[in-house]
């Protein structure tokens, strides 16, 4: 199964069109969407305006690929079940949003090669397609990198905060595993991988 | 002088908006280990995800919804007055605004993550209910200032 959502808040008919389009010519019975307050009704594809976090849970578990808007929660959602997951960014010229924030999103996270873009309705298909091909990745752990744990741990401790990361470093005192995206913040905090 | 207790044990208010800030607000879940956390959020449903803890619904609102944000900010006065927490943490968005104001009003420490979707730009509750937290944290190294926002990690 495909699961498709666009999150909780806004419409967003220009992946639903496109996903609707696709399933019509590859004759796939199996996508199901959640599209919010939308009024398009596609021909293709199976649907339902909003779910309950206890069916988008069951849904995201039994998906095979995951299709969204480029929104934290449905990316970090796929991440944490090992899940491929194809992202069209919102575009705030197309008052899909207020601004071009999953736009940024969808590009440092696609250069990651951790999540696949399309980043308009011409790219969809193709990544749609190579999403099928791919199996699932292994599962993020499902909690922050250790560095921000131990930047709130230390806070919540009374330490005042300072910019060293020695200091966070060291009081790193859990032994968390590495995530997958370990490489997406690199623990000194300079640099982000590209 | 009131006298501490031997634990010293925080009382976190942590308090985030649904989707994306909800995700990330409960990633944090590890940084809580040695506190009692009470959360806040705008969708009923989420309460089945953390049944161990105290939970409130608020209603959301946006900045173009004036009542909305007034019977916002009641509700969380209403909670912050009942809980009195000695902590309140916030990855945003509106509801954590007014979290971190009222909850340093009533002499909480206040920790504010601006969400990792804020990439290019702060939020724009993150860049002015960040400049009120005791820590103001982006996700995102290139966004760090001297003056804060800081970075120290990010929920990934």
């Amino acid at each position: 199964m495909i699961f498709v959502t666009v999150g909780s808040q806004e419409p967003f008919d220009r992946l639903i069109r496109a996903v609707d389009e696709w399933a019509g010519l590859c004759a796939r019975s199996d996508v199901f969407a959640q599209i919010a307050s939308s009024t398009f009704r596609p021909q293709h594809i199976e649907f339902t305006h909003f779910i309950e976090p206890s069916e988008f849970n069951r849904v995201i578990q039994e998906a095979r690929v995951i299709v969204a808007h480029a929104g934290m929660g449905s990316i970090i959602s796929a991440l944490e079940l090992g899940k491929p997951i194809v992202v069209m960014p919102r575009r705030a010229d197309f008052r899909e949003t207020r601004n071009d924030h999953q736009v940024a999103t969808a590009a440092r996270f696609g250069a990651q090669g951790t999540i696949l873009v399309a980043n308009d309705e011409q790219d969809l298909p193709e990544r749609l397609d190579h999403a099928l091909t791919l199996g699932n990745t292994d599962r993020i752990h499902a909690q922050a990198s250790p560095r921000l744990i131990a930047t709130i741990r230390a806070f919540l401790e009374g330490h005042p905060y300072r910019l060293d990361p020695a200091i966070s470093a060291d009081r790193s005192n859990a032994p968390i595993e590495k995530t997958a995206l370990a490489s997406f913040v690199h623990e000194d905090g300079n640099t982000v991988a590209k | 002088m009131p006298v501490k207790e031997a634990h010293n044990r925080n009382k976190v208010l942590a308090v985030a908006s649904s989707g994306g800030h909800w995700v990330q607000l409960r990633r944090l879940v590890p940084a809580f280990a040695d506190s009692e956390v009470v959360y806040v959020t705008v969708i009923e449903a989420y309460r089945s995800q953390v049944p161990e803890n105290r939970f409130y619904s608020v209603n959301d609102a946006t900045r173009w919804n004036k009542l909305g944000l007034i019977r916002l900010a009641l509700r969380l006065a209403w909670i912050i007055v009942k809980e009195r927490p000695s902590v309140v943490i916030s990855t945003g968005a509106a509801p954590g605004y007014f979290a971190i104001l009222l909850g340093r009003w009533f002499g909480a420490k206040t920790i504010w993550i601006d969400s990792m979707a804020n990439i290019e730009d702060l939020s724009m509750s993150g860049s002015r209910a960040g400049r009120y937290a005791d820590l103001w944290l982006t996700q995102w190294p290139h966004l760090a200032k001297a003056e804060g926002p800081h970075y120290g990690g990010s929920v990934l």
